[in-house]
């Protein structure tokens, strides 16, 4: 599971890092999406690959070692809502530039 | 260590009074006055009351911890030296606040000036009272702020814009270079507090940094002193108003450098360097100053000339190395004050009543103004050295100590000779500005038609020239007692026996101060009778002029920050984010290249073959995204929803339910987030675009290809190696052994969010609710393009009844195809609240929780805006966002405030279990009113954001 892991995190991140350096937009705000999940998942993946044994405690006291890592999960968590609200600032932000500009380039004029 | 409550008041009132000054109304001219009159009347007093106990030998602290483990503290001390300083500083502040009170026109904002005098002279008196290194050097810089707004007082001239930033750029700098300078002589002494620098006189001397820190230290105090070779700045900056000359740049500001190396003088003196430095740049500046002096056509010019040439004599004294000619130094700082600021005032009042201060213009004015002749002319007497005045006395100190300077044959005959001709020079510029001025026939053609000004204008120069008279006379009786008081206080034991008397026989000083005075008067007549070559410049200055120096200098330094700019950075975004992703890369290549990649240690886990179908699904969306991003949007933001969905079936996969909850609940938030802003972006068709197939875009395309290969590959080979390796997981340990027994709860993610963690979790929903609130406020001011404000196509298509019918806002339901829809959308939305709360109560013990329960709720209020029109919903609307947004972090703060009432600190959780009839146990804890507010500020900011973006939509339809 681990390399399908890994190569996941490639695919996202170099789909990401590719529209990140296009000049439009809507890609550069696709691009930030991608790449958001790549981290997430990355950043989740410090906590390794376990299943079936999510960070949740009985009554009866359980051997920690048993449960997956809730510390990166819930620095993910986080990031995921926080993602969100930056990915509409950015979109706001860039559809006010694109009607001062009037146009979606993102140096707010077409490249020479 | 004595303490005395009244230092402190001293340096604050002049601030608390700026500050006061600042907010009175522009025309306020008495009322400024008499507040900053007051304020420097009362710091007089506070000194004068201080008298008895400093001449007792005391010397007086006020110390106020801040940082006592850093060994910082605000600390003020005041001994001799520095009581005879604060009072100049005080009363010289009282006495221009008098002159600036009719000085000022009716026309000019006095807030500004006051609020900016006031802050200066609180900043002086810092340094002049503090006892720490550090918090002098942060005096100094504000006095350096304070001059320049003081300067820039008249902005819309463009040379007081230059004068200042001129003046600024040179103390700021010397300033600069004095800050490290007296951090090495910190190091060197172990403690920044002065009384502990200065009783390490020797470890300082003897040190090897020694000569490194006295150049920096120099550096700031010969800046602020206007001392050669950076004296240009003072000649520029007497485009300030007169009394700012008056105050700032005769009697304290340009005191300050000279004040530091007296201060430091027991610490620094005494060393060959210290002589050829100090008395080096004190000569050069004593002869310059004073040469240049002669060849002013302006009367400030000529007084800001003779004010270097004066502090260079003071700093030629100080390096001395004499305890003797320190006493003369001290003497000649206050000697000075009194007769240069009474002449600024003088050329101020000139101006003010004739119109100009040209030197070219102006003749015999003694006729219409005779009593600001009279101090005029006593003053420059003062300033030329006449006997039976102050500048007298100090002068022949001087010229007393020149004479025992040094061994060497060069150093006796030198020196004594070369302060003669500086000397001489003194009288000849003294003579010209009172002569050409006041004397000679009444010049026609002025401006204004010269009178005597109010009698409160000339009462401060009045004062002062009574001072110089007394103190010429009376010396002993006068200054004495402070004089003895401020020099005992450097010197300690080592104070030397001197006498103030007027009349010390025919002695080498007399004839030199007599062959000064000859050799004046004769230079002044042999240059008024040989033409008036009155250039504006010292025949000598081109190779001087530090002035040029400076300009060369500021220019070449904006060439280079200009040049290095354009090197490192751009105001274009993609090479910017180039730059960013090749620095990321490199940040994570060059330690793995030293180390190597190493994993392995962990067995891997066996594939699963379910997993398997939507890996390969998400990695072909993630690639059917990029490819599509650009001419398919739409196509885009679907495959973006399905890598969306392959990274929370990931994270429901490996254990993580909370994540995939709400990373699911994202998705769509994300999806109608994007799809709202599709509208407003250009169209763009796949044949219209001509650049793709030029050779640069392709050669942009693959460098980018590669890089994102590198970036993915080395991203993919890093995770491959981290999963591999052994994890560290004490702090897992740590939350899962807690989270029960501290926490109360049984979900840990949950726990850590709202309980351990729950400071970050505040700031993090503090952010949400900002970021909402700003994506609202540039929503309201949106320009959308022009073309993307007609209609769009799908709507121009539909059936003509559908078009025309107006907005009901009456109606049930929607007309149309949408009617089914809305039906179940409505009922839905009780179901979606019930799911929301349900999430969100259970989130503490199982998957859930405020983040995930908001984000559905937000859903289901953003499928009734999709479904039941943007309209329709805002005509319902009762609860706006904000408010939602307002309670949520309210309540979240209020949780954290309510562990504050139990005497905990903030954000500390508490709870109790209740046994509720039907519902059964439930634990209440104060994390659920936490978790509620995360709920309602997710809910509220997130409802915020969509219905903004939504709403434009019928906006520009209404503008169009």
């Amino acid at each position: 599971m681990e390399i399908l892991f890994a190569i996941a995190i490639g695919v996202l991140s170099g789909s990401g890092v590719w529209l990140l350096l296009r000049p439009r937009t809507f890609q550069v705000i696709v691009g930030l999406a991608l790449l958001s999940y790549a981290v997430n998942l990355f950043i989740f993946g410090m906590g390794r690959l376990v299943t079936g044994r999510a960070p949740i405690v009985g009554a009866h006291p359980v051997d920690p070692a048993s449960l997956a890592d809730p510390v990166p999960q819930a620095l993910v968590l986080t990031a995921i809502v926080i993602g969100f609200a930056t990915t509409a600032l950015l979109l706001v932000v860039l559809l006010a530039a694109r009607g001062l500009t009037g146009t979606d380039h993102v140096d707010g004029r077409e490249s020479p | 260590m004595e303490h005395s409550p009244s230092l402190a008041l001293i340096v604050l009132l002049p601030f608390l009074g700026s500050l006061c000054a600042a907010f009175l109304p522009a025309n306020a001219r008495n009322a400024e006055s008499w507040l900053a009159g007051g304020i420097a009347l009362a710091c007089t007093v506070l000194t004068l009351g201080l008298y008895g106990r400093v001449a007792s030998g005391a010397v007086l602290h006020f110390v106020l911890p801040w940082l006592p483990q850093a060994g910082l503290a605000f600390s003020l001390r005041l001994d001799g030296f520095a009581w005879l300083f604060t009072l100049l500083v005080s009363l010289m502040g009282t006495l221009v606040v008098i002159y600036a009170r009719y000085y000022l026109s009716p026309q000019d904002p006095v807030p500004r000036f006051f609020a900016f005098l006031l802050a200066f002279m609180g900043s002086m008196l810092g340094i002049v009272l503090s006892g720490n290194l550090i918090q002098l050097v942060v005096f100094w810089e504000l006095t350096s702020f304070s001059s320049f707004m003081l300067i820039a007082y008249w902005y819309h001239r463009a040379q007081a814009r230059q004068g200042a930033r001129m003046a600024l750029t040179v103390t700021a700098t010397g300033g600069f270079c004095l800050l490290a300078g007296v951090i090495m002589l910190g190091t060197i002494a172990g403690s920044f507090d002065l009384d502990r620098v200065l009783a390490a006189g020797d470890t300082v001397r003897a040190h090897p940094w020694y000569p490194v820190m006295l150049g920096l230290i120099l550096l700031g105090a010969l800046t602020k002193s206007a001392q050669f070779p950076f004296h240009f700045w003072l000649p520029h900056a007497m485009a300030a108003p007169t009394p700012v000359s008056a105050y700032l740049h005769s009697a304290t500001l340009v005191k300050a450098g000279v004040f530091l190396l007296t201060r430091l003088w027991p610490v620094l003196a005494g060393t060959d360097l210290w002589f050829a430095l100090v008395c080096g740049a004190g000569l050069a500046s004593l002869l310059l100053g004073a040469a240049a002096a002669l060849f002013q056509r302006d009367m400030k010019g000529v007084l800001a000339y003779s004010t270097v040439s004066h502090l260079g004599l003071i700093t030629l004294l100080l390096g001395m190395n004499s305890p003797l000619a320190l006493v003369a130094a001290v003497f000649h700082i206050m000697n000075h004050a009194t007769f240069k600021a009474t002449l600024f005032m003088a050329a101020g009042i000139v101006d003010h009543e004739a119109g100009t201060r040209d030197l070219r213009r102006l003749n015999g004015l003694a006729r219409a103004m005779p009593i600001t002749a009279t101090i005029a002319t006593v003053a420059a007497a003062a300033m030329a050295g006449v006997p039976l005045l102050n500048g007298f006395l100090s002068k022949e100190m001087f010229f007393a100590e020149a004479i025992f300077a040094g061994e060497e044959p060069l150093l006796r005959v030198g020196l004594p000779a070369l302060a003669t001709l500086a000397g001489v020079f003194s009288v000849a510029y003294s003579l010209r500005l009172v002569h050409q001025v006041f004397f000679g026939a009444p010049a026609r053609a002025l401006p204004r038609i010269p009178h005597e000004p109010t009698r409160w204008m000339l009462l401060p120069g009045v004062l002062l020239v009574l001072t110089c008279l007394l103190v010429g006379i009376l010396p002993a009786r006068t200054i004495g007692p402070a004089l003895a008081l401020a020099v005992q206080s450097i010197l300690g034991f080592a104070t030397p026996a001197y006498s103030l008397v007027v009349w010390h026989g025919f002695t080498v000083p007399f004839l030199m101060s007599v062959i000064a005075l000859v050799g004046g008067v004769g230079l002044y007549l042999l240059r008024y009778f040989y033409g008036q070559r009155a250039t504006g410049q010292a025949p000598l200055r081109a190779p001087f002029d530090g002035r040029r120096v400076f300009d060369i200098l500021i220019v070449v330094l904006h060439r280079f920050a200009e040049r290095m700019v354009r090197f490192a950075s751009s105001r274009r975004q993609q090479p910017q984010l180039l730059l960013i992703v090749c620095l990321a890369l490199a940040v994570a290549a060059i330690p793995l290249a030293a180390s190597g990649l190493s994993g392995g240690g962990v067995p891997l886990t066996p594939i699963d073959p379910v997993y398997v179908l939507p890996w390969l699904v998400g990695c072909i969306c993630a690639v059917g995204a990029a490819v599509q991003a650009k001419f398919h949007r739409l196509a885009a933001l679907i495959m973006l929803g399905g890598a969306g969905l392959f990274t929370s079936l990931t994270f429901a996969w490996f254990s993580a339910p909370d994540l995939a909850l709400t990373q699911v609940a994202v998705e769509v938030v994300t999806l109608v987030l994007l799809l709202l802003g599709l509208r407003w972006l250009p169209r763009r068709l796949e044949l219209d675009d001509p650049d793709r197939r030029t050779r640069r875009a392709r050669a942009r395309r693959v460098r980018d290809f590669l890089l994102a290969l590198v970036v993915g590959g080395g991203l993919a080979a890093l995770s491959f190696a981290m999963l591999t390796r052994a994890p560290v997981r004490d702090i897992a340990h740590f939350f899962i052994g807690r989270a029960l027994p501290e926490g109360g709860g049984r979900n840990v993610v949950n726990v850590i969010l709202v309980d351990f963690r729950g400071f970050d979790t505040l700031g993090e929903i503090t952010v949400v609710a900002i970021v909402a609130l700003t994506v609202y406020v540039l929503l309201r001011r949106f320009r959308p393009a022009p073309e993307s404000i007609e209609v769009p196509r799908a709507q121009r298509e539909a059936p003509a009844q559908e078009r025309g019918r107006a907005f009901d806002p009456e109606a049930k339901l929607p007309a149309g195809d949408l009617m089914v829809p809305a039906v179940l959308i409505r009922l839905l939305l009780p179901m979606a609240g019930l799911v929301a709360i349900y999430l969100l109560l259970r989130g503490h013990n199982a998957p859930g929780g405020g983040f995930v329960g908001g984000l559905v709720m937000a859903t289901a209020f953003i499928t009734q805006y999709m479904v039941g029109g943007a309209m329709w919903v805002e005509w319902r609307m009762r609860v706006h966002p904000q408010y939602w947004v307002a309670l949520g972090l309210l309540a979240a703060g209020g949780a954290g405030v309510l562990a504050w009432a139990l005497g905990q600190p903030f954000l500390t959780s508490f709870g109790t279990d209740l046994a509720l009839p039907v519902v059964g146990d439930v634990h209440v804890a104060s994390v659920l009113l936490f978790d509620l507010g995360v709920y309602l500020v997710v809910v509220g900011a997130t409802s915020l954001m969509l219905v903004a973006l939504a709403h434009q939509s019928f906006r520009s339809q209404r503008e169009a």
